[in-house]
């Protein structure tokens, strides 16, 4: 009879045991911050007060209102656009050419690896040398070739590139090799019967591969979207460890824009808000991108 | 006849046998790829005056060894060293167990609400929880936590990748008869997972871990947030060296190199186990 109730006992509610370390640290350390930036976002809170006023939507007013935020939206999703285009494209052409039995896969797919060990610091800080205004070595390959010396760091658009490079750099071989792990499952046959039948390589790409790997693509749209949402290291770093995103804010981004009233103006209220404000566009951005995506049909 | 045999047998070729032209532009990507590594050691290898030179050095100095003593002697660098080995090692022990635990859970045991509860865990690995920092730093102030590794470690112990991956892995490679026939000769559920799950579940915790141990070396924003320079992790401290000493370039990139160097070492030795981990994970996905 005990035997019984103890085996039901351990088979019905001990699962639950097994799922509770995950599930408890997850909602106090993820899920609560995450909710209660919301309450906070109502408040005027100082780190350094113990009172904290209600305001309701003034925070959220202030920002709207405030032109350094649309600024940092816009750098945002300019830096967004001018990095995961080229890098997801480039990532499926690289994939397709890997796709094949190559000699030395390992080495080949390492080398797509090697800049995605590289820490996101020292990502900014070494393309802020190569990008530097004075000695950088690419003001000097631009410069053989009869350019002027670019201050990178001075423009909008210049600054935006300068920070892609850095995020073009780092993800193409780690997304590279997503995609090949997908084109793993596409049927060989399909291929053969199209070379057949006179396809060639990028036609083979455009019409079966795509095609067939579309869940996996609009995966990678999405992860880097609601990655590039919050870029934070490569602008600070490249900014010279200043949340300021340039002398005219050229390329501050959302996130450095939250930094600089969460803890330098130490505004959590204020900061708050932001928070909210960039999880509802996060949403919008990978919910907008799903449905561009999503376009790419099956032929 | 024979001629279809010789084209379909020409296609097949085709396919496998990728042409020149892939392994040059695979030689380019391999070069881009280690450029930038390759030119913070040469930068880091020079006195900061040997780079004003007309054309630029390409080739390492002879400088290193003096430029890395510089660095350890201006920044507490060993400690932010030993901070990041510690973190890091700790974020992977937990969520490698959490993980597990969780996994087991989700792939091998019937409870009610199970589906509703992994659906929950896949959305939220979607979810941009760094977005919570503000609540996190008033809570790490508040247990008085800032400034201490305690509050870089807290928010990493779980991650809901980390069940995803071993849930998907467990369901896959651990047959329900095994299970069964353990449950026959009277194994616990807490047995099961010791006995059963524990040493299958070992490829894939060690794929899991390494995954996290990188991730964990390699963040930077809320180490940033919570930690000061006077007691960094590897990020925290390069990222002081960028923003104080940032004209001299040797100076820094020493740095750099020196804070790059063991995740190299890590992907020399394990580079066929990542490659495997991050493709394995993203196809489930």
């Amino acid at each position: 009879m005990l035997r019984s109730w103890l085996y039901r006992l351990d088979t019905k509610a001990s699962p639950y045991l097994y799922i509770l370390p995950f599930f408890a640290l997850f909602a106090a350390l993820s899920a609560f911050p995450l909710l209660y930036t919301g309450w906070v976002s109502l408040h005027d809170w100082s780190l350094l007060e113990d009172e904290h006023a209600f305001l309701g939507a003034a925070n959220y007013l202030t920002l709207l209102a405030d032109p350094a935020f649309w600024n940092a939206l816009f750098n945002t999703v300019s830096i967004l656009v001018l990095s995961t285009v080229p890098q997801l494209l480039l990532a499926l052409l690289l994939a397709h050419l890997l796709s094949g039995r190559l000699r030395g896969q390992t080495f080949w797919r390492l080398s797509l690896l090697l800049p995605n060990l590289t820490s996101v610091a020292a990502v900014a800080i070494i393309f802020g040398q190569l990008f530097g205004r004075d000695y950088g070595l690419v003001n000097w390959v631009l410069g053989v070739f009869g350019a002027g010396q670019i201050d990178w760091a001075a423009g909008t658009a210049s600054s935006h590139a300068a920070i892609s490079a850095m995020v073009i750099w780092r993800w193409t071989g780690y997304n590279a090799l997503i995609y090949l792990a997908a084109m793993q499952a596409v049927p060989q046959s399909l291929h053969e019967a199209a070379i057949i039948d006179g396809a060639s390589s990028l036609q083979r790409l455009r019409k079966i591969t795509i095609p067939a790997i579309r869940p996996t693509i609009i995966f990678t749209v999405i992860v880097s979207t609601i990655g590039g949402m919050q870029m934070f290291a490569e602008p600070l770093l490249f900014g010279g460890g200043q949340p300021g995103g340039g002398n005219d804010h050229q390329f501050q981004t959302l996130t450095l824009y939250l930094f600089e009233a969460g803890f330098g103006r130490f505004d959590l209220g204020f900061a708050s808000a932001t928070a909210w404000v960039m999880f509802a566009l996060v949403l919008v951005a990978a919910a907008v991108n799903y449905l561009l995506i999503r376009r790419i049909r099956s032929t | 006849m024979d001629l279809t045999l010789a084209r379909v047998r020409h296609a097949r070729r085709r396919v496998r046998r990728p042409g020149r032209l892939a392994y040059l532009t695979l030689a380019a990507v391999a070069f881009f790829s280690a450029f930038p590594l390759y030119y913070s050691v040469v930068v880091g290898s020079l006195d900061n005056s040997a780079l004003g030179q007309v054309p630029p050095p390409v080739l390492p100095g002879p400088n290193l060894l003096s430029n890395i003593q510089r660095v350890f002697a201006t920044v507490p660098f060993d400690l932010a060293l030993l901070n990041t080995a510690v973190v890091a090692g700790a974020i992977t022990f937990s969520q490698i167990l959490s993980s597990t635990l969780a996994g087991f859970a989700f792939a091998k045991l019937r409870f009610r609400g199970r589906n509703g509860l992994y659906l929950g865990v896949v959305a939220t690995m979607m979810v941009p929880t760094q977005l919570g920092i503000i609540p996190l730093y008033m809570m790490m102030a508040e247990i008085g936590w800032i400034d201490t590794l305690y509050a870089v470690i807290a928010p990493s112990l779980v991650s809901a990748f980390g069940v995803f991956f071993m849930a998907q892995y467990l369901s896959g490679a651990i047959p329900g008869e095994l299970i069964e026939a353990a449950r026959v000769d009277g194994c616990t559920t807490f047995g099961l997972f010791w006995r059963v799950i524990l040493p299958l579940a070992r490829p894939a915790a060690a794929v899991l871990g390494m995954l996290t141990f990188m991730n964990a070396w390699n963040d930077f924003f809320w180490p940033l947030v919570v930690l000061s320079p006077e007691n960094p992790t590897v990020q925290v401290a390069l990222s002081t060296v960028s923003s104080g000493y940032s004209v001299d370039y040797s100076f820094v990139l020493a740095a750099t190199t020196v804070g790059t160097l063991p995740l190299l070492v890590v992907a020399a030795v394990f580079g066929r186990q990542i490659i495997q981990g991050i493709m394995h994970g993203a196809l489930k996905g």
